[in-house]
């Protein structure tokens, strides 16, 4: 029962728009969404600007306790970040720096922002990625198992489990497996990740194990939860009784008749929770000093390090508006109605 | 469970003959002694189609589901047989059982709409099962399902296939409901309600359908329902259940000719005719639930014919006529029962007429798109106006815009000769009291969390009618017109059945002291019983406090009982309108021929 051969399925079932007509109702939809989605990005970043830069003097906040003395370093820096400018002027250009590539030079370390980002970047994705490979389908079966003995024991057990690690913060449970995997009870896994500048940190498979459990067990309960409700209300519909007294064996009418239905709910909350994921790992990721965007974001904000701060915001923002997308666009392509109605 | 030793598909062979019988069958609760339905004897024959009648709560579906070895999740079956051939579906593995489903025994749904996978073509739906049983080829099953689909008059190209069930009308998904079930030539049929919800024509159509292919293909139907009109219609055999027994089985003629349970005549004596008016009578009470049945005949409580024994003896079903059994101790005792009792004088077309509601020339729109065109007519004080059409036909449409729950519509419509605002929010106070509206669905159109002491009384106190103390008294003044006592002036209406809350909100609209009552299908929701004592209750109203009333509905024996002039609607526009008399006997116009031919009669 524990697999989702129902999604592929599900997929094909997919039909590219037939006519002419419907692709362009297609492309018009996805023009919309697209537009939304820049609106959004757009919105964010007058805020993040605004957060970071706006209020209060930053390069008083940089220097702390050295600002009366190093009037070196603060005309240094007011020049850095165009401090003689308005705060209008400052926005566009550091807008017009983000649009073509170059978020600006980090404080701290005087190297470009892009430069240094890049690598955590794709160390993050990679960390969110894993998890979500994993946590898709022990979520869905876990849903179904539970929902295949509903109300049962078994049920029962499940959901008090579930609901328990729901309940435990995300580094709690981290801080568990490292006492258990690595330190106290066991020494099989390494605790935190020791990866090189320059070296990602899957070239050691070992030291991705944890991370990655963690955001799964953290993920999951959620996800499952969700997915055995909506299958319980899916199997107590008519259509479900229906195929269950046309004579369908069980199983089937779980993967092609439940499942199918359930299946929307579903990718909305993944994306929720995969988007908090990309901005959520902070912890986990200081927890394993993980070398992802979390880690560096809580770094830069210690350092007061702006031009970083903002372009990890920006980063953050932006998978979650994409991921959103793709989980909008997923659901409308797997709920016929929706998917007719935007055709016709 | 019987351990099985003979393989299942060596012994079908022998089967194919005979029908399915059910005996001696017990559902109860799960976890509790308690009955859903009991003492279940049915027989089944091929070819034959057995209509099974009972109100909500009789325990009908249950008695269909059971056929097929499938209790609902709550229920368990605890006793009794179901004799398919020489298996009894109960005692098998439920492997085999799975294995009959469908093939043998075929079941189709009461909402088609939502009994479809909303993700699953109906194409593929409809091969699904022989698909998964690897029955012919996928050439063969597709040309089947076509087959299929042009027997039940659908059409049958890719583009239909491919097509889902959101993408078809009512009707359709209907009879592809009906082309499924009959793909695998199944022995057994059992259809739950298949035709509620779908307009007249459309209904005949499907029936007809149902009728001609099971007749040709030699399947034992159980037609499972609450009309007795569409069962006049269409069934060989009739059972009637009350209160999970069967209180009497007979011959369709026997039934609907001899009746002779007591609850048998009741309900007929509350069905109205096409061809005359008939004062309603509803059953006082109301149909017990599983639990709360009483002991002796269950009917006893509401039962015009009860002595004493009955509340004490469990009456057995007992021969009336070869092949007609009542469960009933009286059965010899209490006389013939004849159709025309109750029938009335139709209303007099000759009548004075003193108009208050004038409505001319009414063009109604949602947004850009025009649904009522034209539409011009009038009522009279203590008169009592039909407006009858499909579903689509505008006649909701055109009661909103009176009541003011639409707006935007072009015309006049004048209450005693100065004209109405659009939406209420444009009229005056005392035209919004004085017309009130009453709305098809009384589970939704209650608070459930409000006490129906404060939803009667919020009327009273919006338009200053009364307040406090007085307005309690009231209250329970209005609640006693609609034969609710003051017991329920406390309660919550998630409390009260689907027939008290329409009452409840009945007692509301007269709170506001009304002359026009809008009604809105007010009794499509409820069991004809139940729409009896309604009626009833309306033609009281109109009689004592001279209240007009609009009254919206697609069944047009209802219209020959209540109001005096119908319109007849299709497509937004007026087809044929005048006295109900002149349009019923006499109808000009080939559509409302057409209705009438196919409304369900038992007269
Ligand atoms: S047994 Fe008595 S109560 Fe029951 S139906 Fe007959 S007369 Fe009425």
């Amino acid at each position: 029962m524990v697999d989702v051969a129902a999604l592929p399925d599900a997929l094909e079932e997919v039909a590219p728009p037939a006519s002419r007509h419907g692709a362009a109702a297609w492309g018009s939809w996805l023009l919309r969404r697209l537009g939304l989605a820049v609106l959004t990005l757009w919105l964010v970043s007058v805020l993040v600007f605004v957060a970071t830069t706006a209020l209060g003097d930053p390069v008083r906040a940089i220097l702390g306790k050295d600002y009366g003395s190093d009037k070196a370093r603060v005309a240094e820096l007011e020049a850095q970040l165009h401090l003689d400018q308005s705060p209008v002027t400052r926005y566009l250009h550091w807008l017009g720096g983000l649009l073509t590539g170059d978020p600006g030079s980090s404080i701290a370390s005087q190297r470009p922002v892009s430069e240094l980002v890049g690598a955590n970047v794709v160390n993050t994705l990679v960390l969110v990625l894993l998890a979500a490979i994993v946590m898709i389908p022990v979520a869905f079966g876990i849903a179904m198992i539970s929902a295949n003995f509903r109300r049962r024991r078994p049920d029962t057990v499940i959901q008090t489990v579930m609901l328990a690690m729901a309940a435990l913060p995300e580094f709690v449970i981290g801080i568990l497996l490292v006492a258990v995997f690595s330190t106290t009870v066991l020494h099989v896994l390494p605790a935190v990740t020791l990866s090189a500048p320059g070296v990602h940190p899957w070239n050691d498979p070992k030291t991705m194990i944890m991370p990655v459990a963690t955001l799964v067990l953290a993920v999951a309960p959620y996800v499952s939860r969700i997915v055995r409700a909506t299958l319980l209300e899916v199997l107590d519909s008519d259509y479900v009784e229906l195929a269950r007294l046309k004579g369908i064996p069980e199983s089937v009418v779980m993967r092609k008749h439940a499942l199918l239905n359930a299946i929307v709910p579903g990718i909305q909350v993944i994306a929720l929770q995969l988007a908090w994921l990309a901005g959520g790992v902070v912890l986990v990721e200081k927890v394993f000093n993980y070398p992802g965007v979390g880690n560096q974001l809580v770094d830069s904000v210690n350092n007061h390090d702006v031009p970083m701060v903002q372009a990890l915001s920006m980063i953050i923002a932006g998978v979650y508006v994409v991921v959103n997308l793709v989980a909008d666009l997923l659901s409308i392509l797997l709920t016929p109605r929706a998917r007719t109605a935007i055709s016709s | 469970m019987s351990a099985t030793t003979s393989d299942a598909s060596g012994s079908r062979r022998s089967t194919t003959a005979g029908g399915i019988a059910v005996q001696d069958l017990r559902v109860s609760l799960t976890g509790r002694d308690v009955d859903v339905v009991d003492d279940i004897d049915l027989v089944l024959s091929p070819g034959e189609v057995v209509g099974l009648v009972g109100e909500s709560g009789s325990g009908k579906t249950t008695v269909g589901t059971s056929l097929l070895g499938y209790a609902r999740p709550g229920a368990l079956i605890e006793r009794g047989k179901v004799l398919y051939g020489d298996r009894d579906v109960l005692g098998l593995p439920w492997q085999q059982v799975r294995q009959l489903r469908g093939e043998e025994i075929a079941y189709v749904p009461q909402d088609p709409a939502s009994a479809l996978n909303p993700s699953i073509r109906i194409g593929k739906q409809i091969v699904e099962l022989m698909a998964l049983r690897g029955i012919g080829t996928a050439e063969s099953r597709l040309e089947g399902a076509r087959a299929g689909l042009a027997e039940v008059g659908l059409p049958n190209d890719d583009d239909f296939l491919r097509r889902y069930a959101h993408q078809l009308s009512g009707g359709q998904v209907q009879r592809v409901a009906l082309a499924m079930a009959f793909l695998p030539r199944p022995k057994v049929l059992v259809l739950d309600e298949p035709t509620t919800g779908l307009d007249v024509t459309t209904q005949g159509m499907v029936l007809d359908t149902m009728g001609a292919l099971c007749r040709s293909h030699g399947v034992a139907a159980l037609y499972v329902t609450h009309d007795l009109a569409v069962v006049a219609t269409i069934a060989d055999r009739v059972a009637v259940m009350y209160a999970g027994q069967v209180v009497e089985l007979g011959d369709r003629d026997q039934i609907f000719r001899r009746p002779s349970h007591p609850y048998t005549r009741a309900l007929l004596d509350s069905i109205p005719h096409l061809r005359q008016a008939r004062a309603l009578a509803g059953i006082p009470g109301r149909t017990p639930a599983p639990g709360a049945r009483p002991e002796g005949c269950r009917f006893h409580d509401r039962c015009p014919y009860a002595v004493e024994a009955c509340a004490t003896t469990l009456p057995q079903l007992v021969p009336v006529d070869p092949g007609h059994d009542a469960r009933c101790i009286r059965v010899g005792e209490i006389g013939t029962w004849d159709i025309s009792l109750g029938t009335v004088p139709d209303a007099d077309p000759g009548r004075q007429r003193d108009v208050i509601l004038r409505i001319e020339d009414l063009d109604v729109y949602y947004g850009r798109k025009k649904v009522v065109h034209d539409v011009s007519f009038d009522l009279a004080n203590a008169e009592v106006v039909a407006l009858v059409g499909e579903s689509g036909s505008g006649k909701t449409t055109i009661s909103r815009c009176v009541g003011g729950l639409h707006r935007e519509w072009q015309g006049t419509i004048d209450f005693e000769g100065s004209p109405l605002g659009k939406g209420s929010r444009r009229r005056s106070v005392s035209d919004r009291k004085r017309i009130q509206y009453i709305f098809q669905n009384p589970y939704l159109s209650l608070n459930p969390r409000l006490t129906i002491e404060q939803i009667v009384k919020r009327p009273m106190e919006l338009f200053g009618i009364a307040s406090g103390r007085q307005a309690t008294d009231k209250v329970v003044e209005l609640l006693e017109q609609v034969a609710l006592g003051p017991a329920v002036l406390r309660l919550q209406a998630s409390r009260l059945s689907g027939g008290e809350r329409q009452r409840v909100a009945i007692a509301r609209a007269l709170a506001a002291e009304p002359d026009v009552l809008v009604c809105d299908e007010v009794t499509s929701a409820l069991d004809v019983s139940v729409q009896g004592s309604i009626v009833a209750l309306l033609e009281e109203l109109r009689k004592s406090r001279g209240i007009s009333m609009l009254f919206v509905t697609h069944n047009l024996a209802l219209v020959r009982s209540i109001a005096a002039r119908v319109q007849i609607l299709n497509g937004g526009r007026v087809v044929e309108s005048g006295s109900v008399v002149e349009v019923m006997d006499s109808p000009k116009e080939e559509y409302t021929r057409r209705l009438l031919a196919n409304s369900p009669r038992i007269d």
